[in-house]
């Protein structure tokens, strides 16, 4: 009992952004300094590692693509739990971290895109087709583009938190779309080979660099989010204090 | 195999400058934020939840 009084006592300590404030100026330099030193390692590893049979030297893009990709799912399913954490619990930092989230995700997903039609152009012989992977990528990126201009378009953050919670959980369905179109519909793209059952079908000499460039951009992207958050609550408090100074100038001219 | 180096470093350029641009934004962002923040607090500018605290202190 006093245990889950506890619990829910730090959950609404990390709900006041001045806490969240205080937290994120002690992780930040860490999270920073840990992104910087694993994704060097990632790179270094994709350097190093032997060309595919197949594929050649182009599957180093292998090593930014699947990351780029992952994360702009990830992205999403975070921006997601955001909506119901505005939706349900009105958690005050849950549509701060939803707006900050969706640029990022938004830059990621292009990514993916640039980098899978560099891949594609000389694998497939072709920069893009309209098939089921790629389509729904491409809507993904859309989404995110339209739920930006939606946070961006009423003056009153508390207005559009609702609007924008809606529209990101509507657009989740397309997630497990993306996931499953290479299972479901006959593609250009190649199924799923790391997160599978049986097992991932990547040579070691290509999964470990894989993957420790996936954990290195995983933590670029958290930290890029928390101080985009930061950012934002930054923001919401000058737009409150110009408001109590501009209330406070009137006052003055009137007496 | 030589033919694609173009390629890959098509890909890795794109997503350094990419992501450079995203990161570069992120850090003007904060600096104007950090910067509108301090000039309100010299010029004695308090949000409404800090003027309990303040009066009682």
């Amino acid at each position: 009992m006093s245990d889950a009084v506890s619990k829910t006592g730090r959950w609404i300590d990390l709900a006041n952004p001045t806490r969240f404030l205080n937290l994120a100026s002690v992780i930040l330099p860490w999270l920073g300094g840990l992104t910087i030193l694993v994704l060097g390692i990632g790179l270094w590893m994709s350097i190093q590692a032997p060309d595919d049979y197949q594929q050649g030297a182009t599957v180093k893009i292998m090593f930014i693509h699947v990351p780029f990709a992952w994360l702009s799912m990830m992205c999403y399913t975070i921006m997601t739990i955001a909506a119901l954490g505005t939706l349900v619990w009105r958690h005050p930092l849950a549509d701060v971290s939803a707006k900050a989230a969706a640029p990022i995700g938004a830059v990621f997903t292009a990514l993916a895109l640039i980098t899978g039609s560099l891949w594609g152009k000389p694998m497939w012989g072709t920069w893009w087709v309209w098939d089921a992977r790629l389509t729904s990528v491409f809507v993904l990126f859309l989404m995110y583009l339209g739920i930006i201009a939606f946070t961006r378009a009423m003056d009153d953050p508390a207005k559009s938190a609702k609007a924008t919670a809606i529209l990101t959980l509507v657009g989740f369905i397309n997630i497990p779309i993306i996931k499953f179109s290479v299972d479901w519909w006959n593609t250009l793209h190649q199924p799923a080979s790391v997160l599978r059952m049986g097992g991932s079908t990547i040579d070691p000499s290509l999964l470990w660099p894989l993957l420790v460039m996936a954990i290195g951009f995983t933590l670029l992207f958290f930290t890029l989010h928390i101080m985009a958050m930061r950012n934002e609550i930054w923001r919401r408090r000058v737009i409150a204090m110009r408001r109590v100074a501009a209330r406070g100038a009137e006052r003055r001219t009137v007496q | 195999m030589t033919g694609h180096a173009g390629f890959i470093f098509a890909s890795y350029g794109a997503s350094i400058v990419v992501l450079a641009l995203l990161i570069g934004w992120i850090f003007l962002d904060q600096r104007m934020q950090r910067k509108a923040l301090q000039e309100l607090e010299s010029r004695g500018v308090r949000r409404r939840s800090e003027t309990k605290t303040d009066g009682a202190s």
